[in-house]
């Protein structure tokens, strides 16, 4: 498994070899058959199955959202794709009151195959509408499963199976993350739902990164490496289902658990990754955690303000190496390692 | 107009009779508490779903709201599973967990009903999608209220629709209020087909909730489509509810309308309109049948038992995963 290729590429062949397989398999949004093709993870496509498997939308997200969810009904398997995440917020009533409560509202007699990606948008300023992690919201609701996959490989494989899964799932990407490269296999397979994925080993501190948010770990990782400290860095991947065995394995092993959310910390993922961990190991081991996340504002757009806004590899290694010192001696790294440090290297 | 055509006089008086007598039996047992979810009765309005469903081949699918009760039955949705859903019982089409609000019947083609208003315009609309997309001939019926028409989702629905020209009727039942408040109220201009004309499909208005317009309408419409030379059209029903809003009974007393406004609407009762039309012995027949059949259905729905607890965890998500692989 040697071939390198980026998320954005791993979403695209996910795409293409699933609608290749599957002729019920259709892709719809505004742009997914333009010459940008969301970012390249659509590109091509409609030109190899066609504009009424492909196709481009109206800006109407909540009655586009409603015609997927009726298309699924009729058996195809859409995938909806918005190239924002807070877009979503003009589609939470067909998501949140109807394909969430289809099948159940139906006694089991229907079921809603339906992805729907969206894409945290945070880069160049992109200020208050263009970088919400809302997913927390959509974890709320039963009958809706959410995958935030962090490296290629899970892109693609969390991508063929939300296809293949019949009922409506969120897809969260970032925006960061479509540039990420790493090993991903040329054939289909699928990343199961409720599967946490460890990036990184250790015994001292479990760092929980969700979505970008895990590249920051892996690099707060490798500082805190510098000052003796070993961090396990853990990927949901699945936030709806979340696999709890595998967080609470980790904090029993380390005793410290730091949740490092890409959204606001209030009600957040994070929120509930903690309180799970605590449900389970209270009056087992004595723990310490931490959350981490969105400062509780709008996103700037000016430089000078966004850089306080998101946690950061210093400020996660900082954070980390308070908890493992119970608090003494501050401690920040001095140096950010760019982008391009932190590569995924498999085998996954 | 097919009055001349018996045999779809009988069916369609079977229709509107059963869907009036089993709303009446509904308001009858309404109050002893027994039906311990919301209702939003249809007596009245009857005639907008037989002349609708009374047009469509079994094959075809109809899209609906929470007054789900008359274009169930009218396009064949089970009675017994729909009396024992409104019971809350195991027996129910969804087993108590849909209640009056949310019944469907896939086999017959009863594919969605909402709380929230307009919401199934867009599912009727990518159903429609996915019947083209995939070269099944059905047509897809949407029935939405005169509320509706103030959403967003309507406006996109038939937008997509008309782009895509799919092969969908929306019916606007338009009974003049969306809970009490009258439609004049809430739409400066009262000229809903020419609204929807301008998003590029055919829309028209039957006066006086006239069941043979109705029916007329409906079937060329789907015969257009059938034959492949039509995409969606869109029908506004003039029609009157009786009853109140919600619940079993009147509501005159609350100010917001009058006995007086009602009369002319009971005058023109189209389920006495269709009765004066049959021969008095098919009409006996009709009636001593749908009589039996509704008692026959409300005891199955006292007589079924309550879901197991264990039902609350169930139909969460479909298990099986995997589309074609398995």
């Amino acid at each position: 498994m040697s071939r390198a290729i980026s998320y954005a590429e791993a979403l695209r062949e996910a795409i293409e070899q699933e609608m290749a397989r599957d002729p019920l398999v259709i892709l719809m949004g505004l742009g997914v058959d333009d010459c940008k093709g969301i970012y390249g993870t659509t590109l091509g496509l409609v030109k190899r199955f066609g504009p009424e498997r492909v196709f481009d939308t109206p800006l109407a997200e909540d009655g586009m959202t409603g015609i997927a969810v009726g298309a699924a009904l009729g058996g195809l398997r859409p995938v909806h794709v918005h190239i924002r995440m807070d877009f979503l917020m003009l589609a939470m009533n067909q998501i949140v009151n109807i394909a969430a409560k289809s099948r159940y509202m139906s006694g089991g007699a229907v079921s809603v195959p339906l992805v729907i990606r969206s894409i945290i948008g945070r880069s160049w300023g992109q200020g208050g509408q263009h970088s919400q992690g809302l997913y927390s919201f959509f974890m709320h609701v039963p009958g809706l499963k959410v995958f935030a996959p962090t490296t290629p490989y899970d892109a693609k494989g969390c991508l063929v199976q939300a296809i293949r899964d019949d009922n409506p799932v969120l897809f969260v990407e970032h925006r960061l993350l479509h540039h990420q490269k790493g090993p991903v296999p040329e054939g289909l397979y699928t990343a199961p739902f409720g599967k946490a994925r460890i990036l990184e080993a250790g015994s001292d501190v479990t760092l929980v990164g969700i979505s970008y948010m895990a590249v920051e770990c892996l690099r707060a990782c490798a500082y805190l490496k510098q000052k003796g400290i070993s961090a396990e860095v853990i990927d949901p991947v699945s936030l709806s289902p979340l696999d709890t065995d595998t967080l609470v394995q980790s904090v029993r092993k380390t005793g410290r658990l730091l949740v490092v959310d890409c959204g606001w910390m209030t009600c957040g993922a994070g929120a509930e990754i903690v309180a799970r961990a605590v449900e389970r190991l209270q009056g087992e081991r004595e723990i310490r955690v931490q959350r981490m996340g969105f400062a509780p504002v709008t996103c700037p757009t000016t430089r000078s303000l966004e850089e306080h806004f998101y946690p950061t590899a210093c400020t996660i290694a900082s954070r980390a190496h308070g908890m493992v010192h119970e608090g003494r001696g501050d401690w920040l790294p001095s140096v950010e390692k760019p982008l391009e440090a932190v590569e995924f290297k498999g085998p996954f | 107009m097919q009055v001349k055509d018996p045999a779809l006089l009988r069916r369609m008086y079977r229709s509107l009779f059963r869907i009036r007598r089993v709303e009446e039996e509904i308001s009858v047992v309404y109050p002893s508490d027994r039906i311990q979810s919301p209702i939003h009765l249809s007596i009245g309005q009857e005639a907008v779903s037989v002349g609708v469903c009374e047009a469509l081949e079994p094959g075809d699918a109809v899209f609906g709201t929470y007054r789900s009760h008359g274009y169930y039955l009218a396009k064949g949705g089970d009675l017994k599973g729909m009396v024992a859903e409104l019971y809350g019982k195991a027996m129910g089409v969804a087993k108590g967990k849909a209640g009056s609000m949310h019944l469907i019947d896939l086999p017959h083609g009863v594919m969605a009903a909402s709380a929230v208003v307009a919401t199934t315009i867009p599912q009727a609309v990518g159903f429609a999608y996915a019947c083209r997309q995939q070269r099944r001939k059905a047509v897809v019926v949407s029935f939405f209220g005169d509320g509706a028409v103030e959403e967003g989702a309507f406006h996109e629905s038939v937008n997509f629709a008309a782009l895509k020209q799919l092969p969908v009727l929306f019916v606007c039942e338009n009974n003049l209020y969306a809970i009490l408040s009258a439609q004049k109220s809430r739409q400066a201009l009262d000229n809903l087909p020419e609204r929807v004309r301008a998003y590029g499909m055919p829309a028209e208005r039957v006066e006086g909730n006239d069941l043979f317009r109705i029916y007329d309408w409906t079937r060329e419409a789907a015969e257009r489509i059938r034959a492949g030379q039509g995409g969606p059209a869109f029908l506004e029903c003039r029609t009157y509810r009786w009853r109140d809003h919600v619940g079993p009974g009147e509501d005159f007393h609350l100010g917001y309308r009058t006995r007086d406004e009602a009369q002319p609407w009971m005058d023109g009762d189209q389920v006495a309109r269709v009765a004066a039309l049959l021969n008095p012995e098919d009409r006996q027949r009709i009636e001593r049948e749908v009589e039996a059949e509704v008692r026959e259905a409300f005891a199955f729905a006292e007589e079924s038992p309550f879901p197991d607890h264990e039902e609350l965890y169930t139909d969460v998500f479909k298990e099986a995963g995997g589309g074609a692989l398995g």
